[in-house]
């Protein structure tokens, strides 16, 4: 909600400064919302695709396994390719956390959630380019496997 | 009409057809998906035009130097710590961590800068940080930042620097 505070106190002050700019800025949001917006349409296509395909109960279901390494695997692997907002994947990650998952296992699980999108690709790759995508993402991706270790280190959890 | 866009109208009007027949014949996963859709779309539409009227006064508004004297060339370690507050205040996700990259760039931000800002968005917004440390611990989400900081950092310098040798430009979205 904040958001629209910021933008309606924003609004005021440019209109009160200058009506002629605040028509081009108002312009100017539009023409890039209409540009933009077939990759945001396809990317929530593809969210409510995959949500049905992987809901809630599978991702418990498959990082509260016994070994904590192929947890890690499958948790990056899974947290890579949904798209969940933060208020459904922190209480999640709190009560895997108590049903047992190491921490680096979640670690995995929302650092890619976070970093590495799939799913917000088809957006990405129209400002970026396909290229640019792919590396990015399998740069963040590395960095949320070297996340996820240095958690288990200082967790206990990776020399056990 | 370009190739690709005919085949990415014909699957997402599949799609739609999908949705409105499971909802006739009742079909339990096309309306889920349908559901998905729906609270996906309201997710968005409550965000997005906020964010992009920010984005139009943002373009009209703030001067060209301004933006080139703290994210481009020559901001040294200054625009990474720009990029790194700028998207701690991020809304939304990554999705729309793309479009302000877009607007920065075009108002002359460098490119190392702009992958900071973009994996950032991504792993510091404050709102998001509270959350996750209300519920995994501070320690957590210490490590996180620590150890994802400096590697973002590092990536997008060599990410940037190549890119700059061979001239890349980020397009306006298609």
């Amino acid at each position: 909600m904040y958001l629209y505070i910021i933008a309606g106190i924003a609004l005021l002050i440019s209109l009160i400064a200058s009506r002629q700019k605040t028509l081009r800025a108002l312009k100017v949001s539009v023409k890039r919302f209409v540009r933009i917006f077939p990759a945001f349409l396809t990317m929530i296509v593809l969210v409510s695709v995959v949500l049905f395909l992987v809901p809630d109960v599978v991702i418990s279901e498959y990082l509260g396994g016994s070994n904590k390494f192929i947890g890690m695997v499958l948790a990056s692997v899974l947290g890579s390719v949904t798209v969940m907002p933060g208020f459904i994947a922190f209480p999640l990650a709190g009560i895997l956390l108590k049903e047992g998952v190491a921490y680096m296992v979640i670690a995995a699980f929302t650092t890619t959630l976070m970093m590495v999108g799939v799913l917000t690709a088809p957006i990405e790759k129209a400002y970026f380019g396909i290229r640019v995508t792919v590396v990015r993402n399998v740069m963040s991706f590395l960095i949320a496997i070297a996340v996820a270790i240095v958690i288990g280190i200082f967790f206990g959890e990776l020399f056990q | 009409m370009k190739r690709n866009t005919v085949v990415r109208i014909g699957v997402i009007a599949s799609y739609f057809v999908f949705l409105l027949v499971s909802l006739l014949v009742e079909f339990e996963p096309g309306r889920e998906i349908g559901r998905n859709f729906a609270s996906f779309t309201v997710d968005m539409l409550t965000i997005l035009p906020g964010a992009f009227i920010l984005i139009g006064l943002f373009e009209v508004w703030v001067k060209r130097e301004t933006v080139e004297k703290h994210l481009g060339e020559g901001s040294g370690i200054r625009g990474y710590l720009w990029a790194i507050l700028l998207s701690a205040t991020t809304v939304g996700g990554l999705y729309l961590a793309f479009p302000v990259a877009y607007a920065l760039y075009s108002k002359g931000a460098r490119l190392n800068v702009i992958f900071t800002y973009v994996g950032a968005a991504a792993i510091c917004r404050i709102p998001m940080a509270v959350f996750e440390a209300s519920f995994l611990g501070i320690k957590f989400t210490a490590i996180r930042w620590l150890v994802s900081l400096p590697l973002l950092i590092i990536t997008s310098i060599i990410l940037g620097n190549y890119l700059n040798k061979r001239g890349y430009k980020i397009a306006a979205g298609k």
